[in-house]
């Protein structure tokens, strides 16, 4: 009767159970690898059906058993997705941890106001974080436990003059993380706002100047630490914390003269 | 990209369009409101589940038809009192069955009693007991359900003398997944009779059961406590004192070695025969049979856990276990003081005392091997060293006396259980499991056999071996019959039957 991709829970040798949004390259795709790694159950969801199954393999071969299960959804068809999480739920047998990754970063010239590269900005960055992490804060609260991550950025601290629209994207995630967090931390759940500085992936294609870049797994696997942590915010690599406490205690009057 | 704007406002409205596909549809969205965490008794493992509190048969009917239509499976649950998983059903339908709870008929004359599944022992005891009374098998908890009960075929401290709790069960009727009820007993559908007690909840759900009560004519045990020395003479005892007893049990420091192996303590009861007890129409009181709040008069048992934690480790609780034993060899040596205590202070003692929440937050699993009378010596000896050469030794080991029964998925021997507790840490769970393995090789060796109630780490070819094929093939086939559609499951039976 029941739908069920994986064997049977073992009161002895629990299996964390993990969501992964934004699974098929970058970031998403190294996270992937590392909790199953770590013995996890994970779902990947991505848009890119050919890259996502190879990520799965890739990572199934490396634990030498299934261990990841690819699911295919543009995380911007908001409304199939109360379904797909509960299916995806029952699939992988419950859900301890969900990481929504999916970001795009399109490049945008200094003075480009396209609506419809911020809309999409803002849709894949923050309302398919929220459309997702909205079910798994729900379950979350009823079951008492769990895990939510965000994976922001350091863009999200200070609005620059560079990609207004990014920026407001990944800030609204912190803000949005932030009050999931005074909701949910009473009844046991944790939030934890990631916020990577330069990583290797496609959206660095786009950034301006870049520098102490790191490579996807590198970063997926502080980010694995963070979580083990249960940090509330992490930077990584964390020497960022420090940079982005500089920048944000820039007054104004002068950051709006500064070409950063 | 605009296509991003209209998602938005599909989504706003989207939920009005699920709701109407569950209406017209093929299946339901589980009900998020019914999700509750649920915890194995031990706590060492638990999971999500959509619970369901009917309190009568007609919503317990209706509860399989809502499962059928979400297409989940449906488990059941009494007092949640198994150790390990055999009360969980994750991400699926969990029936509680607490809300049925009403006694059904009680006859004082003949002894007989009708009662719904969610009736629990507490219940059960306290209605019969001043009518001169006492269900005759009683667990080490009174908070167990009598369906519960039945569905693991419980037992007492009377194992060899009375068997478990179906050997006094004279009929039920059990409420198949289709919505039909089928009345069984040892006449009436004998077969579904002898596999649903034990069947651990698999084959149907008890809407009532019938059982008889044991005459009892006083509100108190005749008690002998002493000390002994080894696991040899423990079981001599035992077995020198197999007829003129009506309880036995014995407490065994898992810590002794060498000479000492087994060492611990014994308790053996004995009902009064009328007469004996010049009191009784006192000492039958329920007012007697408090199980006192404070220990010994004065600190309240609530606050027992609090100070056993620090003990929770090899060495405190080597040093624990070392000073029970000794106080009972001073105070009551091997021969033994004679007491006379309520019967329910004798047996109830998991609820006198809250020893799980002194093992912290990893919980405790428990593993319990029957072993066949003659093999019993050596073995149990075995069992108890493997612990101690693998630094995990038992935290609470009980041994027990059993006898064979008629029922199909029996843990039941002519012979000896040893149960032992292991307490559960992050850094401990694969030793636990290696451990657990080797013995399950020994206990089979011995011809042994396990009990679901207890059970956390068996597998399928183990349980295979213990039942038998025979055994196996014939209650799945039982099973086809009773739940064609596979309705029915925990994880329990996920672990150990299917594919098996």
């Amino acid at each position: 009767m029941t739908r069920r991709a994986v064997g049977p829970e073992r009161p002895l040798n629990p299996r964390e159970k993990a969501i992964v949004v934004g699974a098929s390259s970058g970031i998403g795709a190294a996270l992937v690898q590392a909790l199953a790694q770590r013995g996890a159950t994970v779902a990947a969801v991505a848009r890119s059906t050919d890259q996502l199954e190879a990520v799965c393999e890739g990572a199934n071969a490396a634990a030498g058993e299934r261990r990841a299960f690819p699911y295919a959804h543009d995380v911007t068809n908001f409304d199939e997705i109360p379904e797909l999480f509960q299916r995806i739920v029952e699939e992988i047998g419950g859900l301890d941890l969900i990481v929504y990754v999916a970001g795009i970063q399109p490049p945008v010239a200094p003075d480009e106001y396209n609506f419809e590269k911020d809309a999409a900005m803002v849709g894949v960055n923050l309302l398919g974080a929220i459309a997702w992490l909205n079910n798994a804060a729900k379950r979350f609260k009823r079951t008492g436990g769990g895990q939510i991550v965000g994976i922001s950025s350091i863009s999200g601290d200070r609005g620059r003059a560079a990609f207004p629209a990014y920026h407001t994207s990944k800030g609204g995630l912190n803000i949005y993380l932030e009050s999931l967090r005074n909701r949910l931390s009473r009844h046991g759940v944790t939030v934890t706002t990631i916020k990577p500085g330069f990583v290797n992936t496609r959206l660095l294609e786009n950034a301006d100047k870049t520098f102490w870049v790191i490579s996807p797994e590198e970063a997926a696997s502080q980010i694995v630490e963070a979580v083990e942590q249960k940090k509330q915010v992490a930077y990584v690599p964390g020497r960022w914390r420090w940079v982005s406490l500089v920048i944000q205690m820039i007054p104004s009057f002068i950051f709006r003269r500064l070409n950063l | 990209m605009s296509q991003v704007i209209n998602n938005v406002f599909k989504a706003v409205g989207g939920q009005n369009g699920r709701r109407q596909a569950e209406e017209s549809g093929t299946r339901w969205q589980p009900p998020a409101g019914r999700l509750e965490p649920v915890m194995a008794w031990g706590g060492a493992s638990g999971s999500a589940s959509y619970v369901y509190r009917p309190s009568t048969v007609e919503a317990l009917r209706e509860v399989f038809a809502v499962a059928r239509r979400s297409g989940l499976t449906v488990g059941f649950r009494g007092g949640g009192n198994s150790y390990g998983d055999a009360a969980l059903n994750n991400e699926n339908v969990l029936v509680d069955f607490r809300r049925m709870n009403r006694i059904l008929a009680w006859d004082p004359v003949s002894g007989q009693i009708c009662v719904e599944p969610g009736v629990t022992l507490a219940q059960l005891w306290q209605y019969v007991l001043e009518d001169g009374w006492w269900p005759p098998v009683v667990t080490g908890t009174m908070k167990i359900t009598i369906g519960g009960g039945a569905a693991m075929n419980v037992h007492g401290k009377n194992a060899w003398k009375m068997g478990p709790i179906g050997d006094h069960i004279i009929a039920f009727d059990l409420m198949l997944p289709s919505g039909e009820i089928i009345t069984c007993s040892r006449e009436e559908n004998a077969d579904v009779f002898y596999a649903a007690i034990g069947g651990f909840g698999m084959l149907g759900a008890f809407t009532s059961l019938t059982l008889r009560m044991k005459r009892i004519y006083s509100g108190l045990l005749e008690v002998d406590a002493l000390a002994s020395p080894n696991l040899a003479h423990m079981m001599a005892y035992f077995e020198r004192h197999l007829d003129d007893s009506d309880y036995l049990v014995g407490w065994i420091d898992a810590f002794g070695s060498g000479e000492s192996l087994g060492r611990g303590q014994i308790h053996r009861a004995t009902y009064l025969a009328e007469g004996e007890d010049a009191n009784a129409h006192e000492t039958i009181r329920l007012s007697e049979q408090q199980i006192p709040e404070t220990v010994m008069g004065l600190f309240p048992k609530m606050w027992l856990p609090i100070f056993m934690r620090p003990f929770y480790n090899n060495l405190g609780w080597r040093a624990v276990c070392w000073a029970k034993y000794m106080s009972s060899r001073v105070m009551e040596g091997t021969e033994g003081v004679r007491h006379r205590q309520p019967h329910a202070h004798f047996h109830f003692l998991l609820d006198a005392i809250p020893f799980k929440k002194a093992y912290g937050p990893g919980g405790i699993i428990q593993y319990q091997a029957f072993i066949p009378a003659e093999r019993a010596p050596e073995t149990m000896k075995r069992l108890l060293r493997m612990g101690q050469t693998h630094g995990i030794p038992n935290y609470l080991s009980v041994l027990k006396r059993h006898r064979p029964d008629p029922f199909l998925m029996t843990h039941g021997l002519n012979g000896y259980s040893l149960a032992m507790d292991f307490k559960i840490t992050e850094g401990n769970r694969a030793r636990v499991r290696q451990l657990a393995r080797e013995m399950d090789e020994v206990v089979l060796g011995a011809g042994g056999r396990f009990y679901f109630a207890k059970d956390s780490t068996l597998r399928p070819e183990v349980v295979r071996r213990f039942l038998g094929q025979e055994t196996v093939d014939a209650f799945c086939a039982l099973k086809a019959r009773c739940d064609p559609e596979g309705l029915i499951e925990t994880n329990l039976w996920r672990r150990l039957f299917v594919g098996a």
